[in-house]
């Protein structure tokens, strides 16, 4: 482990810019931290945080000179390497001829710098989405070979944070080409660095770095054990695909789909969720038409439309389907859970539903019913 | 900066060399590769995504014979825009085609089984390709009992060659209908009401189902009073469709996606889920 002092953090993003790469890192936008291109580490969030939770987000003043004192905002990977619109191909003249145009794949060489651990773990999920099967996707697979990953262990854990009962963080412990760990403490400021790949490790001899000492060492860690003691939500996943399979017909989904708007939120501020439609389009004249790749949501009822209408029309039922899907189903279709615990769907949800009350509601209901068979019936829980 | 990886949603243009009309509804397309690029070899049950200019795709079954792949049909209702737009095609005009995608019939498992193909309406489309593969393979199988149910006499698709099933003496084919007026002789009532009377074997034997969903559930429910095991049953399944390969996401059924994991499924596969409303 090497350090890397608060005062040389600029030549990590210099050198990343002079090796071609566009940066982009945490800035403020609008009222949120989001990851956008930034021209230099000023553009950074220095001495801001985030409060978060259900359906709530706030941006504070604190006294730390800190520049990642934060937790994930609304945007991810997911809206760079999976693009919401891509066109998919332009097919010129109509129904008498024509050509199919596949068009060239944008993949811009980016270097992301701060980026937290549940983060890199939903892009390892949409890795086995886009990449892992028979038709690899070539946008994906393209602006995914062009990056350059800079993690950043949190250092604190939001609200509606519950990573580590997901086994994705707080601490970053792959799929990065560096990892920092932000130490602020007595008047010093600087990052603990390591690498992870060889382009990582070719970007440390670039650095103006030093061994770090035992003490720092030390501090570094306490930072991530802090972070961990602190997440805002906890979410058991003990055999949790019998929760929900054993659970597609119970109150609970009426009782949610009572509050929940149908809105998409959850969906498009979701890092692993993956679900897209195709749009078509034409020219006026009719000569040319182009195919656009759009994402979609579930809590759409188009979504499922078949022949005679849609298979999901009560809300209740996109609900259902959604989370199962995430926590449940997930696991069969690519042997991960499609969840990382980042919160986001609880943040972003404007009436606040929490993926992780709902699952506890039904963990709940299953422990009376099995108390029940084991004492026989008594008082009941609530739903 | 181009790549290697190349999109696997390109349609392939194929140009329509016949259009027939099966019913008022219904119409076969006989579609040939424009250029290069076509389908060299599909299996019974997989399908197409089926791409008219301007308009979408559609996942639409192939409905000829997997001898002959050359020949590529594809038979369909005209009911959404998609195949609205296909049906007002005219021969000669040019469609995009890519495929062929899905799990297919398993034919192998049928040897030295009866067999027994259960399907209403456009139904019969998908599994026509498997109808003509056993014909052709015939002597690795015991009975062979097609029952199929349409809404009313006109509605019958294929005729003809259902014509030319009957006649066989080495195939039982019993159809029925929903209504029909006087001049109908045949049977009346539902599909599901020929399975007690018919001539297989239910402890070793092979059923293969497609229909609407409800008509496949009650035929499963008849399937299982006469004593087939669930094992032995394959569905083919209906679900929306954007990408056909897997993540769109649009086809889930419970944790199986349909374009991939399907549309044919072992019913033991899908049963628990077909019990739960709009899963």
């Amino acid at each position: 482990m090497q350090v890397l002092m608060r005062e040389d953090f600029d030549t990590l993003i210099e050198k990343l810019q002079g090796a071609d790469y566009e940066v982009i890192a945490p800035r403020i936008r609008e009222g949120a931290i989001v990851l956008d291109t930034v021209d230099s580490a000023g553009d950074l969030p220095a001495g801001w945080t985030d409060e978060q939770e259900g359906g709530r987000y706030t941006l504070h003043r604190t006294d730390s000179p800190s520049l990642f004192h934060y937790t994930v905002g609304p945007t991810s990977l997911k809206s760079f390497l999976y693009p919401s619109r891509s066109l998919l191909c332009r097919v010129h003249g109509g129904h008498n001829d024509f050509d199919v145009e596949e068009p060239e794949i944008e993949a811009p060489q980016r270097a992301f710098v701060g980026v937290r651990a549940c983060e890199l773990h939903a892009m390892a999920i949409q890795d086995h989405v886009f990449a892992g099967g028979r038709h690899p996707d070539p946008v994906y697979t393209a602006r995914r070979n062009n990056i350059f990953l800079v993690a950043v262990n949190c250092s604190k854990a939001g609200n509606t944070c519950f990573c580590a009962s997901m086994g994705t963080g707080p601490e970053a412990t792959a799929h990065y080409d560096l990892v920092l760990t932000e130490v602020v403490e007595d008047g010093t400021h600087y990052f603990l660095i390591d690498a992870g790949t060889k382009a990582g490790r070719s970007m440390l001899d670039e650095l103006p770095l030093r061994p770090a000492r035992a003490a720092e060492e030390e501090a570094g860690a306490a930072v991530v054990r802090n972070a961990a003691g602190s997440m805002g939500r906890s979410l058991d996943t003990e055999g949790i695909e019998d929760v929900f399979f054993e659970n597609l017909e119970n109150p609970l989904w009426q009782e949610v789909a009572e509050r929940c708007l149908t809105c998409s939120n959850c969906t498009m501020a979701c890092p692993t969720c993956f679900c897209s439609t195709v749009e078509d389009v034409s020219t006026i004249d009719n000569d040319m038409a182009e195919r656009w790749r759009v994402w979609d949501s579930c809590f759409t009822t188009n979504f499922s439309y078949v022949f005679g209408g849609a298979i999901r029309k009560a809300s209740s039922s996109r609900y259902r389907h959604w989370i199962t899907h995430k926590l449940a189903a997930w696991q069969e279709q690519f042997g991960t859970p499609g969840c990382v615990g980042c919160g986001r769907c609880i943040t972003w949800c404007p009436v606040g539903i929490d993926i992780t009350e709902e699952a506890a509601v039904l963990r709940r209901q299953k422990e009376t019913r099995q108390g029940e068979a084991r004492y026989g019936a008594g008082t009941r829980t609530a739903y | 900066m181009a790549v290697a990886y190349h999109e696997p949603m390109l349609p392939v243009p194929h140009r329509v060399r016949r259009m027939t009309w099966e019913t008022d509804d219904t119409f076969t397309m006989e579609l040939v590769a424009a250029g290069g690029g076509g389908i060299t070899s599909f299996a019974p049950g997989q399908f197409n995504m089926l791409y008219v200019f301007g308009v979408g795709e559609a996942a639409i079954s192939m409905s000829g014979s997997p001898s002959n792949p050359e020949t590529l049909l594809h038979t369909t209702r005209a009911v959404g825009s998609v195949t609205k737009a296909l049906a007002s095609l005219h021969p000669g005009q040019l469609i995009g085609v890519r495929g062929p995608y899905g799990v297919s019939w398993p034919v192998d498992e049928a040897e030295g089984r009866d067999i027994v193909i259960i399907t209403g309406g456009i139904g019969l489309a998908p599994l026509r390709p498997l109808i003509y593969t056993l014909i052709e393979q015939r002597e690795r199988f015991g009975n062979i009992t097609i029952l199929f149910g349409a809404r009313t006499p006109d509605e019958i698709l294929f005729r003809d060659e259902i014509e030319q099933w009957r006649r066989r003496f080495d195939m039982d084919v019993l159809i029925t209908v929903d209504r029909a007026s006087r001049d109908w002789r045949g049977r009346l009532g539902v599909v599901t009401t020929l399975i007690p009377q018919s001539p297989f074997d239910p402890k070793n034997s092979i059923a293969y189902v497609c229909g609407p969903e409800v008509m496949m559930y009650f035929t499963l429910e008849a399937l299982e009073k006469r004593g087939m095991p669930r094992e032995r049953v394959f569905v083919s399944m209906e679900r929306n469709m954007k990408c056909g390969l897997g993540f769109c996401g649009h086809c889930q059924l419970g944790p199986k996606f349909v374009c991939k994991d399907g549309p044919v499924f072992r019913w033991t596969e899908v049963a628990s889920l077909l019990d739960i409303r709009e899963i």
